[in-house]
């Protein structure tokens, strides 16, 4: 059976605070197993977003996408995405909007509900380890996961989301 | 097979012209023109922030982890060194000879790889540009843009790039980081299940397949004034042939042929290699240019991919692959086609005979064995080469008695056609930018011609935030001038 939340944890462990995201898919996974909440829960770790990831959105009642990110806020951004054109003439990789825009546009249906939660990240070079900083980032950012997987719905995320915004 | 310019003479008076990052490529790449004050080109240059740190990142560690880790040095085809790495590694093992089902499993997990980063490739990096025209809105050449306007192209691409990531999960697996194949061996077995089904998808998988190596055919062959010109350039051009002369990604032996086609070396074992091939360093690029040696580095360079591999064979394998190649070297005119934008097509050729293998694979009784490993003579040395998605890929290793790597030497498809590269933009530059307002339009003709060679930059870094395109106009001075930014 299809988990009504998905969580994309993007990243490359080997590239230093690239790792934000598979690290915090892994200490994520750890707080639903002793919360009894893995059923409710599917995360998907990849290197990057790609066009197949829009199929991992179907059936889903929310998606959230975890990424770092360099010249974001810190600890971390909170907020709801929308559908959006472009990016994806940036690289191979998809930003999380142009994500949906493809599931929309494949599946002929709107997408579900979708959050981003960036992660500050420093220095992303081959090899390295998380740096400082963002070691205590990934501490806040889990904080906030655990806080949202206690109320997996739109009317709390939003509320998250808001009250981050400020 | 020239170096005009490379280097201007005077490049204090003139104008710099960077576009960085180069987009819709993997990872870092950044295109520099110095331009005088009426526009005309005077040097061009392709700058490649390349896989740095690699020898240091494997260098220390046990043989035995190589595999898994060297699919770290790349988000795009992980696989791809998965795989280099594991067969270099079969050497320090002492295992000459894999068995029949773990040969095959490897190829099943690279075939669908092949599949699944070529579609990936055509349906969503160089569709926008193909369907919509180089000097489009920028707003729709990408994905997006093409899921609109064509929603049944754009799903394909998604399901044929699902198919192949679901090969790879079944035998690496995992989605990522997978550890399916180890030295001398795979670990994992693939079970009846998962045969079946992957059986039932193959055979709309091979049909979409071949529309698309129509839909390229049409394209380029309305259109020969562009697609035969653009950027070309004339080189030698090398890939690995299975040992009866067939299309083979997996294995086989070095074969090279100059402009003509005429046969510079054939059936040289990779293990060699550094006989045949050296690097040249350039203080300008962080990415070597490769060379054969027997030639020199003036005119000894080349290119690798689907364009060389498709030429570079006596034949394919599966049937309508093979009628496909026979009608592009039909189109060809008997002699190689060397124009960069017929990458496109022959790529598609290339996944269509993916999909058919595939098939193959998945009929054969061997594909569902469970003698997955073999061990030998422990080795101190051993090289690794496959046809990777953009072209030959080595992985060479020297591993100590305490089964410690001492020694990685890397040589990735993009570095061997970084020259090729380099030439394409610098035709590019002469035909549509000399004497001319630079606009994005233009700029975008160069990275047309980039991405046809599909490089992968190295970087599986895709932080949110990264990467936006910028292009700046720099006077002599250091002053911007003019800038352009999107993304």
């Amino acid at each position: 059976m299809t988990a009504p939340v998905v969580v994309f944890a993007v990243g490359n462990p080997s590239r230093g605070d690239d790792a934000l995201g598979p690290l915090l898919a892994a200490r994520f996974a750890d707080f639903l197993e002793e919360t009894g909440r893995e059923g409710e829960f599917e995360i998907l770790e990849d290197f990057q977003l790609q066009v197949e990831h829009a199929l991992d959105l179907q059936g889903r009642a929310l998606a959230l996408f975890v990424d770092a990110g360099t010249g974001t806020p810190a600890p971390y951004g909170f907020k709801a995405i929308r559908p959006a054109n472009g990016y994806g003439h940036t690289t191979h990789a998809l930003e999380p909007e142009a994500v949906l825009q493809v599931f929309r546009q494949t599946e002929g249906v709107e997408p579900p509900p979708a959050y981003v939660l960036c992660v500050r990240g420093e220095s992303f070079e081959l090899g390295e380890d998380l740096t400082p900083q963002a070691t205590r980032h990934l501490e806040a950012a889990l904080e906030l996961m655990q806080e949202l997987a206690r109320g997996p719905s739109v009317g709390a995320w939003s509320r998250i989301a808001e009250k981050n915004q400020r | 097979m020239s170096y005009n310019l490379e280097t201007a003479e005077h490049p204090e008076r003139l104008r710099r012209v960077a576009i960085d990052p180069v987009s819709r490529v993997e990872g870092h790449g950044k295109v520099t023109l110095l331009l005088d004050e009426h526009n005309k080109v005077h040097q061009v240059r392709l700058h490649i922030v390349e896989f740095r740190g690699f020898e240091k990142f494997i260098q220390g560690r046990p043989y035995w982890e190589v595999p898994v880790m060297v699919q770290r040095l790349c988000g795009i085809c992980p696989v791809s060194h998965h795989l280099a790495a594991s067969k270099a590694m079969d050497i320090i093992v002492g295992a000459k000879k894999l068995t029949p089902t773990a040969e095959k499993l490897r190829r099943l997990m690279h075939y669908g790889q092949m599949l699944q980063s070529h579609a990936l490739h055509f349906f969503h990096l160089c569709s926008p540009d193909l369907l919509f025209g180089f000097d489009s809105d920028v707003t729709r050449r990408n994905i997006v843009g093409v899921a609109a306007a064509h929603p049944e192209i754009a799903k394909q691409g998604v399901l044929l790039r699902k198919f192949g990531q679901e090969i790879i999960r079944m035998t690496a697996g995992k989605r990522v980081h997978g550890t399916g194949s180890v030295p001398g061996g795979v670990n994992k077995a693939l079970t009846l299940a998962e045969r079946d089904e992957l059986l039932k998808d193959i055979y709309q998988i091979i049909s979409w397949s071949r529309d698309a190596v129509h839909l390229i055919q049409k394209v380029h062959t309305q259109d020969p004034g562009l697609y035969n010109s653009f950027g070309i350039f004339r080189s030698n051009f090398m890939s690995l042939v299975g040992n009866d002369g067939n299309l083979d990604f997996y294995h086989g032996t070095l074969r090279a042929r100059d402009d003509n086609g005429k046969l510079i070396f054939d059936g040289v074992d990779y293990q060699q290699y550094d006989r045949y091939i050296e690097e040249e360093v350039k203080s300008w690029s962080y990415m070597k240019f490769p060379y054969f040696k027997s030639i020199g580095k003036e005119h000894g360079w080349y290119k690798v991919g689907p364009l060389a591999r498709v030429q570079n064979c006596d034949r394919i394998s599966t049937p309508f692959a093979e009628h496909e190649r026979k009608e592009f070297v039909d189109y060809a005119g008997g002699t190689p086609m060397h124009a960069p934008l017929a990458y496109h097509w022959t790529r598609m050729i290339e996944m269509l005979h993916a999909a058919e293998e595939i098939k193959e694979l998945l009929h054969d009784d061997d594909i569902l064995g469970t003698d997955l490993m073999v061990t030998g003579e422990r080795q101190l040395e051993g090289v690794g080469v496959i046809e990777a998605p953009r072209g030959t890929l080595f992985h060479h290793y020297r591993v100590d008695e305490n089964d410690m790597v001492t020694m990685a030497n890397l040589i990735v498809s993009t570095t061997n056609n970084n020259q090729a590269m380099n030439e394409a933009v610098r035709h590019v530059a002469r035909r549509y930018l000399h004497g001319r307002e630079v606009t994005e339009g233009l700029l975008n003709h160069i990275e047309v011609a980039i991405r046809a060679f599909d490089p992968c930059l190295s970087c599986a870094t895709h932080a949110l935030g990264k990467m936006p395109l910028t292009v700046e106009l720099v006077d002599p001075d250091g002053t911007v001038a003019h800038a352009l930014s999107r993304g």
